[in-house]
């Protein structure tokens, strides 16, 4: 099979990769690109936790194919904070012992960065409705809630 | 199948000439939601997508006097952002609000969700509700059928192998007009209709029905237009009774299975319940309206 050479933005940088027509984004992101921050879980849609932003837009990167990343701008966690420079959202996670096994936490970060981008003040309600693509076995979610309620605050000055 | 081939044509008409090619099976892609999810299925079968997200006016709408042209293959996630398709097709944008997660919204489409004519998507019922038409072009030129002839069977519809789904048309409607779609899960989110319901209602300054459209989903092999739901509506008040024997019609016309979501007598009492409520929702926001 040939494999398709493809020109993109992946937070921020001009990347090219090489890849199968059946490759998904997640497994160039992991496989070719070593952005393992990005997590495989279901594979199918359904539990977030390969979530990044493809123009702008939240969605799994199991369910986006390699290819259609040409020309496109690909958000993914290792673009959200660095480990000696946390984005607000990360410090609250921790402050929150948002986390226990940490395999949903890339995915419910980037989640909640682009829920927080497009609503600055959600209602818990409206919070816990747009992270529901993203499933957590660990913690029962609650403090993922309090840990994105928080981050919500702080970010609009609030905190 | 198996991916061997990626296409990403700019025009309707390079699209269609992949589509004739037969080395291989083409498959069209919109959101890709359903596609990427059979792509990964077993079976080897070597495949080509064939990505219509490039073709111009497929992402995009207009909303005019006439009605709504929409790209089929628009995101959801975009779709239930455009208040002014809320404000005329609240119904229709609930029913796009309710596929997924936020995640899936971000690719899946209506367009999509059509095509892939599951016998409980969320959209088909909703489009039917508001008399949408779909604009079919293929090598012999374009055709255009109601939705509710469009999809034939479970996961199949009417297009041929070499034709796509180019715009999805809905007439402006009536002043007086409103839509409303329901659906029954379990769950508060993020699950498969056991039955759903888009009624859309017209009614005249004094309050009386003087048009309707009632289509029900997930209670038969395609989602189905229930005229006689929407007789027993027209002519009233949108009152309890007429209500009642609009929801009777409804469960009448109901042919489901028994699956691990519901049995079919649940579905079929089920089904009557939520377009007694769709209808009584799509009343309100129309003495809203007018």
């Amino acid at each position: 099979m040939t494999k398709v050479h493809v020109t993109t933005s992946i937070n921020g940088d001009e990347t090219e990769f090489l890849c199968e027509p059946h490759d998904t984004l997640l497994d160039v992101l992991r496989n070719d690109l070593s952005l393992t921050g990005t997590k495989e879980g279901c594979g199918s849609g359904d539990c977030g936790a390969c979530s990044v932003t493809l123009n702008g837009r939240l969605v799994c990167s199991c369910l986006v194919l390699g290819v259609e990343a040409e020309g496109a701008e690909v958000g993914t966690i290792e673009g959200v904070g660095e480990a000696d420079n946390l984005n607000v959202i990360q410090e609250k996670f921790l402050e929150h012992a948002a986390l226990q096994c940490g395999i949903c936490t890339p995915g419910l970060i980037v989640s909640t960065q682009a829920l927080l981008a497009e609503n600055p003040s959600p209602t818990e309600e409206e919070a816990r409705y747009y992270l529901a693509g993203n499933l957590c076995r660990c913690t029962g979610y609650d403090k993922i809630i309090r840990a994105v309620m928080d981050s919500a605050e702080t970010m609009r000055g609030e905190g | 199948m198996a991916v061997v081939d990626y296409q990403a044509p700019q025009s309707i008409e390079d699209a269609i000439g992949i589509l004739q090619k037969t080395d291989i099976k083409s498959k069209v892609m919109a959101g890709g939601t359903d596609l990427i999810i059979q792509t990964k299925s077993q079976t080897a079968d070597p495949v080509r997508v064939v990505d219509l997200k490039h073709i111009d006016g497929m992402m995009s709408y207009t909303l005019d006097d006439g009605g709504m042209s929409l790209g089929p293959a628009m995101s959801c996630a975009e779709f239930t952002t455009l208040d002014d398709v809320k404000a005329v097709y609240p119904g229709l944008s609930e029913s796009a609000y309710l596929i997924g997660s936020t995640q899936v919204q971000g690719r899946a489409s209506i367009g999509g969700n059509l095509c892939n004519a599951s016998p409980a998507a969320d959209t088909i019922p909703a489009l039917i509700a508001n008399g949408a038409q779909c604009v079919i072009e293929g090598n012999n030129g374009e055709r255009v059928v109601a939705v509710e002839d469009f999809v034939t069977g479970v996961a199949q519809n009417c297009m041929a192998s070499d034709e796509l789904l180019k715009q999805i048309t809905i007439p402006r409607p009536a002043p007086g007009s409103s839509d409303a779609y329901l659906r029954f899960i379990p769950r508060t989110e993020m699950d498969i209709a056991v039955a759903g319901a888009g009624v859309s209602v017209t009614l005249d300054s004094s309050g009386k029905c003087t048009a309707a459209r009632v289509a029900i989903g997930a209670v038969a092999v395609t989602a189905l237009l229930v005229r006689e739901a929407a007789e027993a509506l027209i002519g009233t008040a949108v009152d309890e009774q007429a209500l009642d024997a609009a929801a009777a019609a409804a469960s009448a016309a109901a042919k489901p299975i028994t699956d691990r979501r519901g049995t079919a007598e649940y579905r079929t009492h089920v089904v009557g319940v939520l377009v007694k409520r769709a209808a009584k929702i799509a009343a309100e926001r129309a003495r809203g309206v007018k």
